[in-house]
């Protein structure tokens, strides 16, 4: 153990408040019994007040024995959870109140979830990786089955849950490998311990590993939960889990396999390297036969975390700050368009990509934006899809992987095809007659809709300050 | 000193207010916000001008510096603003006067169809002469120089249908270029030396703490490159052939910008580099010729010119070139003296003369004038100060300054100099009275609509001439001798040109030969209005001798006369020279484009849709071929592999634990 426990609260502040906002909103939910929403505006005004303590980092050396880290990486990634938090709730209160479930809970189990995900992101240990993970899977089981009367909603939870428990006890077999292997479950002691003796068994303890973490990000052949649970739970919590839970899964990914294995990458990169090349092929193939545009946005969810993937498995500063930079702009980009595909979809309507027909004349601006989004899904300037894609595929092009990276350009090319689907029907095709008009964007949709599409546009127009950031948060992955 | 970023900013507001919503506005508003601009920016400045009298002498240099424009390697410069006594009395002129001509504007052009759009060029016209001189180094000058270039160039051809007009405007860019590509080189050479000696700068503190480091040689490639800017700008012999043509735009403009201040940019910066100058006195001796042959040769030129605003144009590039002979001579607070009250009188006299072609109903052939004077009492008043300051009649302000110019170039040595301007000034006392006897006396000999409409001018017209009037009598007590360490303009501007003025100003200098002097240019002056008032002037027709009449000397000097009337075929050899073979050129080389190489764009247009007919049915059916069958293998393959997704949670699980089992048997024994 390190020479003192360094108990630092500074440190863990972020989460510490986090966890209180959740606490008081539960407090409040006894007291507040008509109007839910307000707890929703409760959390979403602490998460604000929250996110300059998150952006902020204090401590960049491990604390409470060496078992949390607040450095700039894990400071990167609180915003990216927050922010994605942010847009959740606001869009979740129109929601839920559409699907008839307006009830308080949601938004501290939201918080919960955001808690879980900030835990990962500063684990420097692998307990606490396992903690976040499961706060964050646990608060995501109850939200996928929010929708209790769709039973589309409560077997997906069930899907997730099964799945979850069986992804989540491999990753523990993983662990306990790992520390049977190397006598600690911290991150630097498992890196000093390397090499000393057989490490077969270390081995399959990372393989067992890499598998939990690629459930969570859907990578294939884990992603069989995916299209299941993101049609079945409440948009926005299918919005907030391929936003939230994968960046938490991959800021965990990152740091467990550069901080605790760096001396196995050419072992892992090279397991990881069949992962990524299958699941950016299947994932992009199978979107193109979707006609549920949820279904559809699953599938290319799965592409994107293998695109996502080359960044770990290059292994250097770039692929690294790519990744962060990718799913900062992911962030902002897929949020946008499920909030889209969230106020469309309502009982049963708006949930095919036909029904998307002749948008551009009936609701012009909301077609626009999801034309963008789309488009920079699919990665075409200017938006931040294509400086994020960009900025993976140079890092494996300086790399040499040549292979990783044109099967991610094929990828992408592929993608285009679903992605420009959705604006064809939207631009090119008259509405059928008689349908029935999507709904109007309220307020509360327009101001999510207007930050995501000025972060979409910015990240791609004036990147450098951001990269900058994700370069510098990556640093201390790499000493 | 922090607000002086406003002087330019005001003026540059007012022009994108007018010329975004300008045309939206009603005329009274475009005018009122290009007049308070100018106003505020006035103000401003005479408080900085303030600020500036009350730091002691020495100190009189700020920088402002505002922000790094360009940071390029080793290579920088700031957005930044030197003032000092030079550009604190330049800004005063400039906005002083620009202001007046404004509020003058709103009445001159009030009917114009494009008033907005001449606000927001007027406007920004002062936004990049306030920027040529205030800038700290010679990138911000540079801005400027080609900012005001390009305001000139609207505002000549501001009548655009107007072909003439059009055509001066492109005239006066054109000939702007040749100069300004010359001031460009120089600026370059100067950067390159510098950086040779390890002090690359275009700061002009920088650069004149290590100019004397530069070899002399190069030292005269560099001021006469710069010369050839200043000439092409200031409009000097052989670059002066633009300003009487630019005479076609608006007359407030001649007023301002052909008159006032832009040309005189080339005299600011040949005073503003005077640290480079002192070094290359031979330079300095190139720049005095050419001013006062200018000088010479313009007067010639004004002597027979019946139109009202050439008349002017020629006198401006003459008394231009009185400004190059003073700076060039070494005598900078002369120069910039000059320049200050030829900025009072010609833009009065620019503004009178515009006030006669208003009355007038555009009319501007004085030989259609004559008994303005009954008409129009305030415009015939002014003006005739205006020309009585040009004449160098004392007390008014052109005696003083022309007398000192004259003065210092006699004491310096220059005795030729000092001859031919004396000339000059007796021809430009008879071409000015010329025209104040042909305008404003006698009887009118215009027809009889016009006489009808005979008035005078709004007050928004009269009273900045009265201003200017005032002014002109004026302006030259900062220039009266009465200090011993010399005037009120040299002690204030000496700080600026103690690098270039040595110590000349000894105190028994200003004693009886100047005054003899004086009393030298003055009896020429007069002489040049007897003799005019001889020729032109009513009452005194009847004492002249016969040889002595207008027709009598152009019939006797029939060759002279006709070179002069037509300014000694400068434009015509121009053309022949250089116009004429270049267009020839271009010709040539259209013919040759026409001929041979659009015979092989023909020719690669046809092989082309040879190729494109041909890649056209290989893409058919080879690519596309290909592409449907990508396209379907990839559908196809959609279909299949979605089919794993059979939505039984066992199968899920099943695919898992493979998926798992594949890789470790793939890494642990592969």
């Amino acid at each position: 153990m390190p020479a003192g426990l360094n108990i630092n609260f500074y440190a863990v502040m972020p989460e510490i408040l986090v966890t209180a906002l959740a606490l008081i909103v539960l407090v409040l939910d006894l007291f507040i019994r008509k109007n839910k929403a307000a707890l929703g505006w409760v959390s979403v005004i602490g998460l604000i007040c929250i996110l300059p303590f998150a952006a902020y980092t204090n401590e960049p050396y491990p604390v409470f024995g060496g078992t949390i880290i607040a450095d700039s990486f894990s400071a990167f990634f609180n915003v990216i959870f927050i922010i994605a938090a942010i847009f959740t709730i606001l869009i979740s209160m129109d929601y839920l109140r559409k699907i008839g479930v307006d009830r308080g809970e949601y938004y501290h189990i939201i918080l919960f979830a955001t808690v879980g995900m900030m835990v990962m992101g500063a684990a420097n240990d692998l307990i606490n990786v396992y903690v976040g993970l499961e706060l964050m899977a646990l608060s995501f089981y109850i939200l996928v089955a929010y929708r209790v009367k769709s039973s589309r909603s409560v077997e997906g939870a069930l899907k997730y849950f099964v799945l979850g428990a069986l992804s989540s006890g491999i990753l523990l077999y993983g662990m306990s490998f790992a520390y049977g292997a190397a006598g600690s479950t911290n991150f630097m002691e498992i890196a000093g311990e390397l090499g000393k003796g057989d490490n077969t068994y270390l081995t399959l303890g990372i393989i067992l590993m890499a598998v939990g973490f690629g459930f969570k990000i859907a990578a294939v052949p884990f992603h069989m939960w995916s299209p299941d649970v993101y049609e079945g739970a409440p948009t926005p919590v299918t919005a907030l889990l391929s936003v939230g839970s994968k960046a938490a899964a991959f800021a965990a990914f990152l740091r467990v396999f550069t901080a605790a294995f760096p001396a196995f990458q050419a072992d892992w990169s090279s397991m990881l390297w069949i992962i990524s090349a299958a699941t950016m092929i299947f994932g992009a193939v199978v979107a193109i036969s979707q006609r549920n545009i949820v279904r559809m946005l699953a599938y290319s969810s799965i592409a994107h975390a293998g695109i996502i993937m080359i960044g770990l498995i290059v292994f250097n500063d770039t692929g690294l700050a790519g990744v962060a930079y990718y799913l900062l702009v992911y962030a902002f980009m897929n949020m946008g368009a499920f909030t889209i595909v969230a106020l469309f979809r309502n009982k049963g309507r708006f949930e095919n990509i036909d029904e998307y027909k002749g948008l551009s004349t009936t609701r012009p601006l909301l077609a626009f934006l999801m034309a963008l989004f789309l488009l920079s899904l699919a990665g075409i300037p200017p938006t931040g899809g294509f400086a994020a894609k960009f900025f993976i595929l140079s890092a494996a092009i300086d790399a040499k992987y040549y292979w990783l990276a044109s099967i991610g350009v094929v990828s992408t090319a592929i993608s285009l095809f679903f992605y420009a689907k959705v604006i064809f029907y939207m631009y090119m095709k008259e509405p059928d007659p008689g349908a029935e008009i999507a709904p109007a964007s309220g307020v509360i949709y327009n101001i999510v809709l207007f930050c995501t599409a000025v972060g979409t546009v910015f990240l791609g127009v004036y990147p450098a300050p951001f990269i900058d950031m994700a370069v510098k948060a990556v640093r201390p992955l790499l000493m | 000193m922090e607000f002086v970023f406003l002087i330019p900013l005001l003026p540059l507001l007012g022009a994108t207010v007018n010329g975004v919503i300008g045309s939206k506005l009603p005329k009274r508003a475009v005018g009122l916000i290009a007049c308070l601009v100018m106003a505020a920016a006035f103000v401003v400045s005479i408080c900085t001008f303030y600020k500036l009298m009350l730091l002691p002498a020495t100190e009189r240099s700020v920088v402002v510096s505002f922000f790094s424009w360009i940071a390029s390697g080793s290579f920088s410069v700031d957005m930044a603003f030197l003032i000092d006594p030079l550009s604190a009395l330049m800004i005063l002129i400039v906005t002083g006067v620009g202001f007046l001509i404004h509020v003058y504007s709103t009445g001159y052009m009030h009917d114009d169809k494009a008033y907005w759009r001449y606000m927001c060029y007027l406007n920004l016209f002062v936004f990049f002469m306030l920027m040529l001189v205030l800038g700290s180094n010679y990138l911000v000058m540079f801005l400027g120089w080609e900012g005001v270039g390009l305001c000139s160039y609207l505002l000549i051809g501001f009548w655009y249908e107007k072909k003439s007009a059009s055509d001066a405007g492109k005239k006066a860019f054109v000939v702007n270029r040749i100069g300004d590509f010359g001031f460009i080189l120089g600026l370059f050479l100067l950067y390159w030396s510098l950086s040779d000696l390890g002090a690359g700068s275009l700061d002009y503190k920088t650069v004149f703490e290590n100019i004397h480091n530069i070899d002399p040689a190069i030292l005269t490639i560099i001021g006469l490159l710069l010369f050839v800017g200043a000439a092409g700008k200031s409009a000097q012999v052989p670059l002066y052939v633009w300003l009487p043509d630019a005479m076609e735009g608006p007359t407030p403009v001649s007023a301002l910008i052909h008159a006032a201040t832009m040309v005189t940019a080339g005299v600011y910066m040949v005073a503003r580099n005077n640290a480079l100058y002192s070094l290359i006195p031979h330079v300095g001796n190139i720049i005095a010729s050419v001013g006062i042959f200018t000088a010479l040769f313009a007067a010639t030129m004004g002597l027979v010119q019946n139109d009202i605003k050439k008349v002017l144009a020629y006198s401006t590039v003459s008394q231009l070139g009185y400004m190059f002979a003073a700076v060039g001579v070494g005598a900078y607070g002369a120069g910039v003296f000059h320049l200050m009250t030829h900025a009072f009188f010609k833009g009065l006299m620019f503004l009178g003369s515009g006030s006669v072609i208003h009355a007038m109903g555009g009319e501007q052939d004085m030989r259609r004038m004559g008994g303005l004077h009954s008409h129009m009492k305030i415009t015939s008043v002014t003006f005739i100060i205006g020309a009585l300051a040009i004449a160098g009649m004392p007390p008014f302000s052109g005696f003083w300054s022309k007398d000192e110019i004259l003065w210092e170039a006699f004491e310096k040595g220059h005795f030729v100099i000092w001859a031919v301007g004396l000339l000059t000034a007796g021809m430009t006392a008879f071409y000015m009275f010329r025209q104040v006897f042909m305008t404003f006396t006698g009887e009118c000999r215009a027809d009889d609509h016009t006489k009808h409409h005979l008035h005078e001018s709004p007050s928004s017209m009269t009273i900045p001439l009265i201003i200017l009037a005032i002014l002109s009598a004026v302006g030259g007590i900062i220039g009266i001798p009465l200090f011993e360490e010399g005037t009120a303009a040299h002690q204030f501007l000496n700080p600026v040109f103690s690098h270039g003025e040595q110590e000349l100003h000894s105190e028994a200098v200003h004693g009886g030969l100047e005054l003899i002097m004086m009393g030298v240019s003055v009896a020429v002056g007069l002489t040049g209005i007897f003799l005019a008032s001889l020729l032109y002037y009513a009452p005194m027709k009847k004492y002249a001798p016969s040889f002595w009449r207008p027709e009598a000397i152009a019939s006797s000097f029939k060759g002279l006369h006709r070179l002069l009337f037509n300014k000694y075929y400068i434009d015509e050899i121009y053309d022949y020279l250089v116009v004429n073979p270049i267009k020839r050129f271009c010709d040539w080389c259209l013919s040759f484009d026409l001929g041979v190489i659009d015979w092989f764009v023909n020719f690669a247009a046809w092989a082309t849709r040879l190729t494109a007919w041909a890649s056209h049915k290989f893409d058919i059916y080879i690519v596309d071929g290909l592409v449907n069958s990508m396209s379907t293998l990839v559908t196809y393959n959609s279909s299949i592999w979605r089919r794993l997704q059979t939505g039984y949670l066992q199968n899920y699980a099943l695919v898992f634990v493979v998926g798992v089992l594949i890789i470790i048997v793939r890494v642990l024994l592969g």
